[in-house]
């Protein structure tokens, strides 16, 4: 079950997608996540879902890869579906108790699902195809920025970076430690949810103890290799800005531009598409 | 000349007990005199708990010593502005594989070290090419560590390390975790480095057979240096090593026991081969 979480891991392969400048990808990510939330059609869907598609083919990372990852936070979807479904305000179609099956809670509740499966395959696609080092790279330089303010950018990428590398090593533990548990007799299937949270108090304290102990050995190894900061350190792969990246920029342009079009024509103004005027 | 020395080398930590009150010291390192020569292949053995691990992280300035002195390169471990000189020349490796690559590639993760060194791009990349061929590892170099084996992960932190461009490397027992192969290519590789780029090498250990390939052996017991020598000194005195809980290699043991059977073997054989001959020999 564990291993089924895609999340921050990354998929070896050589596409055009991997090459790609972090920067882009991160901007682009942001861009995509946003433009999910600037229209409320099927249109815009299908436009959103056919420009993602189209990302992963062109990142040869198989498709069942990803969806192997979104099982996990499944739940957390199933969720969000069941309150959009349930208690948004409209017309009624089935009442049970408090629970009311309205038209608007139905259509609300299915393009959030929409929305919500094409922003973590998105999100997941970045993760997937960029190392964490380029991805640090990539927050480092677009945040540098804030340097200014003290804010400390390398201190903080160089945190996420090694939090997305011990991702799996402690995916691994987990199982280990689990099955140690299993084989002495502690039983983690339970139906009582209580239970159930008071089972895993014999996987968490192990695990907690041996994430201290790992980021203990990596700080010690990490001085030992004269890490002191991001002061004076240089790149061994410094981003540069290529010619695939200013086709993706444009690229990301044309999507933004089309979907503002296919709003255009389906809400009739700009304005409503930003949710500015109702 | 000497690479590394230490006089008088004394390192205490003080045992506290769960409030916080001190129950006592230990002396973990003590009164330890080296002196290691540039080029030189070093085996430090003791069990568990004898205070070699102290003494490695002393030698590159994760521990400073409570009383007496560690000179690195002729500098002093103390002295802070040569701080990252001392880590520089005496690169270390780690026991726990996992717990020292920092890179999700292994060729970001031997760039690490000469990133933090402030060397440039360039000159990186030749730096990573030139270690991962040393340790045999060029091929896998885009390779996530996370699908390596034992072996090929300790490889890969020891070409982290050689790409620091070191003259001595302490290897803290890189082998502990590793199954018999891996313990041989991760020792195979360190011997390699040790002929060819004449890198100085002080291997932390309790796998003898490990050690007879050095130069010179110390053994720790409860932190102080108690038997040193050549492998051949050091393996004929089969008792002493006995009494401090430790193995010899299987060929002297044979051989020893030979020996005390009325066999004339001469003292000191190492390796399977060399007891093949001695016995042909008879």
């Amino acid at each position: 079950m564990l291993k089924d979480i895609t999340l921050g891991q990354y998929y070896q392969e050589d596409s055009v997608i991997h090459r790609l400048d972090p920067r882009v990808k991160l901007v682009g990510t942001v861009l995509f996540m946003i433009s999910l939330f600037l229209f409320n059609n099927l249109i815009g869907y299908g436009l959103a879902a056919l420009f993602l598609f189209s990302a992963i083919k062109m990142s040869k990372v198989p498709f069942k890869f990803m969806v192997r990852g979104m099982r996990a936070i499944f739940l957390l979807l199933l969720i969000t579906v069941f309150y959009n479904l349930f208690l948004t305000k409209g017309d009624i179609l089935w009442q049970w108790g408090f629970l009311k099956l309205t038209k608007q809670g139905i259509e609300v509740a299915v393009y959030m699902m929409i929305r919500l499966t094409l922003l973590i395959i998105g999100s997941s696609l970045m993760t997937l195809t960029t190392t964490p080092n380029q991805l640090t790279d990539g927050i480092e330089s677009l945040l540098s920025p804030l340097k200014i303010f003290k804010v400390p950018v390398h201190e903080v990428a160089m945190m996420m970076s090694i939090a997305l590398r011990f991702i799996p090593i402690l995916m691994e533990e987990t199982d280990k430690i689990m099955k140690a548990q299993i084989a002495r007799g502690a039983q983690f299937e339970s139906k009582n949810l209580f239970k159930k949270v008071k089972a895993l108090v014999p996987l968490l304290v192990p695990l907690i103890i041996s994430a201290f102990r790992r980021a203990n050995d990596l700080a010690l190894a990490m001085e030992a290799r004269c890490y002191r900061g991001g002061e004076g350190r240089t790149k061994m792969k410094p981003l540069k800005y290529r010619g695939r990246d200013a086709v993706a920029y444009v690229v990301m342009i044309m999507y933004l531009v089309a979907l503002i079009a296919v709003g255009i024509f389906t809400e009739g103004s700009l304005l409503k598409i930003l949710g500015l005027v109702a | 000349m000497s690479l590394i020395k230490t006089k008088n080398l004394t390192f205490e930590y003080i045992r506290r007990d769960d409030e916080g009150n001190v129950e006592g010291i230990t002396k973990a390192v003590d009164d330890v005199n080296l002196d290691i020569k540039q080029g030189d292949f070093i085996t430090i053995l003791g069990h568990n708990g004898s205070g070699k691990s102290t003494l490695a992280k002393h030698l590159n300035a994760i521990l400073y010593p409570t009383e007496g002195t560690v000179w690195v390169d002729g500098k002093d471990t103390n002295e802070d502005e040569y701080l990252w000189d001392i880590r520089q020349t005496a690169g270390m490796v780690f026991q726990n594989p996992d717990n020292q690559i920092i890179g999700q590639v292994v060729e970001e993760d031997v760039g690490f070290g000469p990133e933090n060194m402030g060397v440039a791009t360039k000159e990186i990349w030749e730096r990573v090419e030139e270690s991962l061929k040393a340790v045999g590892m060029y091929e896998f170099r885009k390779h996530s560590p996370n699908k390596l084996s034992g072996g090929q992960k300790q490889r890969v932190s020891i070409a982290g390390v050689i790409a620091m461009h070191p003259k001595c490397i302490i290897l803290d027992e890189p082998t502990a975790m590793l199954d018999p192969k891996g313990r041989k290519e991760v020792i195979r590789a360190v011997r390699a480095l040790n002929d060819v780029e004449k890198v100085t090498v002080i291997l932390i250990t309790h796998y003898m057979e490990e050690a007879i390939y050095s130069d010179r052996i110390f053994v720790m017991d409860k932190g102080s240096i108690v038997m040193q020598g050549t492998p051949k000194q050091v393996f004929s005195q089969v008792e002493q090593l006995k009494e401090l809980r430790l193995d010899v290699p299987q060929a002297t043991l044979l051989a020893y026991e030979l020996q005390k059977a009325g066999v004339k073997l001469e003292d000191g054989i190492l390796s399977k081969e060399g007891l093949v001959e001695a016995l042909c020999r008879l």
